[in-house]
């Protein structure tokens, strides 16, 4: 039975339809990567998979569960690193570690030992006391990244999770995460702009272009399908040369009123 | 940090109305201004924090660390009950140490003891405004709409509350006005502990801040849990 089953999912931001009608399925234990261009729909999926945002129409299950009406069970099963960020700028690396093992309920023994293995492994130790907002941009993304490793989900999400982060990172990251995938069995959902991190790590790929689903199988069979040499070749054979427009994000209008606000803190 | 940066304001109310206006309200025959004013800036301080931490979810939300807690496997409900109760325990702080400051300045209960059982008026109203706070900023995408609220509900609510005059001498109208506004009911309970009197009765004070305190509680809840992220 598929850990995750999507069937003619919708979401629509007013007139604008950014999921168009997808199905698809991972199996449980697969690293599967979704790919597609800026502005395909892809964080969109996987909101409204992770239960923070509500389909227009359609539904999915997630461990078995409707991600509309079974919300709660379906929180238990997944971790999930954002793509944007949402560490806790006012805590310490520590303090936004050990938050989120409390919320998923890690008891203090284990929760101790895994956050001191995750910092680590992303060579955070030293830095484990001072404010995230002492922090360089990819300091953060590390942090995230390890903070959605540290429960062990059933499920993990990992929204462009290698963003910003220099090589050294990037391999350590992705030979964790093959690790606990073959030694737990976790399943992997994965989304990137990096091919030869599909390439190396994935084991089903599904593409995804103006909010619709364009091709699926293996890397190999999307390389054999459109006639290509590589996975490059075949994502842009899938989707086109053109460059996405992409709305300016709210973010930095919300950076600045932080400043504003955090002499109050 | 953050109470002593926010006690500037009921400083500044007490000593500008304490000793602005004590002597025109001892002409017209109140006998001592201030004792009548200090449980109305405690009331104020309170609602101001406890509004406050309520909206400072919208931040939370816009800095993105909201979203760590919406997918956590925890209800919703105890995230909001845990946010409103953190929240109003901090406003209560913030009201002891107006209160505290009060004294300094001259105000006289009749037991300082009595911060107390106070305390418990303190909590009524700190919950209810930092569920309140709650329900509106899970309501809001950014702070636009912020200073709005500020202008035309808590300023109006803290100066219609009785909290800087004597709600019996008012016009028919405005006693109204002041019925309907539930922070006189905490002002009201608050004086009913430091200076024995109060216009509402103290038991309907408390009466009417819980109910209105679980109302919205669970309208809290209900907003909290349709956030989308
Ligand atoms: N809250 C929102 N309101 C309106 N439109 C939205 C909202 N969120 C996303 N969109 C739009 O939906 C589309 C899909 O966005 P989404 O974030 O899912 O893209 P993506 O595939 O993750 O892209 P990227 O690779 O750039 O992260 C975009 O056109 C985006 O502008
Ligand atoms: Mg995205």
């Amino acid at each position: 039975m598929p850990i995750i089953e999507v069937e003619n999912l919708v979401k629509k931001f007013g007139d604008f339809t950014a999921v168009n009608d997808i199905s698809f399925s991972v199996e449980p234990g697969e690293i599967f990567a979704f790919l597609g261009p800026n502005g395909a729909g892809k964080s969109t999926t996987i909101k409204m998979l992770t239960t923070i945002l509500k389909p227009t129409s359609g539904s999915a299950k997630v461990a078995g569960y409707d991600i509309s009406t079974r919300r709660d069970a379906v929180r238990h099963s997944f971790g999930i690193v954002f793509q944007d960020p949402s560490v806790d700028d006012e805590l310490t690396c520590w303090e936004n570690m050990d938050f989120h093992g409390i919320l998923y309920g890690m008891p203090k023994e284990l929760r101790h030992k895994r956050i001191t293995d995750m910092l680590g492994l992303i060579e955070l130790l030293d830095r484990k006391d001072d404010l995230v907002k002492t922090f360089s941009g990819g300091m953060r993304r590390r942090l995230e990244i390890a903070r959605g490793l540290v429960h062990h989900p059933k499920i993990l999400y990992l929204d462009e999770p290698t963003i910003g982060l220099d090589p050294q990172t990037r391999n350590h990251i992705w030979s964790y995460i093959k690790k606990i995938n073959e030694q737990e069995g976790m399943t992997i959902f994965f989304t990137t702009h990096h091919m030869e991190e599909v390439e190396r790590a994935a084991h089903k790929v599904a593409i995804i272009d103006h909010g619709a689903i364009v091709a699926r199988g293996t890397p190999a069979e999307l390389i054999a399908q459109t006639k290509t040499t590589t996975l490059e070749e075949a994502f842009l054979k899938l989707t086109g040369h053109g460059i996405r427009e992409e709305e300016a994000s709210g973010t930095d209008a919300a950076r600045r009123q932080r400043q504003m606000w955090s002499g109050r803190r | 940090m953050r109470i002593i940066g926010s006690l500037g304001q009921p400083v500044l109310l007490l000593v500008a109305l304490g000793f602005g206006l004590g002597p025109v309200f001892e002409k017209a025959g109140t006998s001592n201004y201030l004792q009548m004013l200090a449980p109305g800036v405690i009331a104020g301080g309170i609602l101001f924090t406890a509004v406050f931490s309520g909206v400072e979810l919208i931040m939370d939300r816009q800095f993105g660390f909201l979203k760590e807690t919406l997918v956590a496997p925890v209800s919703r409900f105890n995230i909001m009950f845990g946010r409103t109760l953190g929240g109003a325990t901090v406003a209560v702080f913030q009201g002891i140490a107006v209160f505290i400051l009060a004294l300094l300045i001259g105000f006289r209960p009749t037991s300082v003891w009595e911060i107390f059982p106070a305390l418990l008026v303190m909590m009524l109203i700190a919950i209810f405004f930092a569920a309140f706070g709650t329900a509106l900023a899970s309501k809001m995408r950014d702070m636009q709409a912020f200073p709005l609220i500020m202008n035309f509900l808590i300023m109006p609510c803290l100066f219609l509350s009785g909290a800087f005059f004597p709600i019996d001498g008012l016009p028919a109208a405005m006693k109204i006005v002041v019925k309907f506004n539930p922070l006189a009911y905490g002002v009201d309970g608050l004086r009913a502990f430091f200076t024995g009197q109060s216009y509402f009765g103290l038991g309907h004070d408390i009466i009417v801040l819980v109910v209105l305190g679980a109302i919205f509680l669970t309208i809290g809840a209900v907003l909290f849990e349709k956030i989308e992220a």
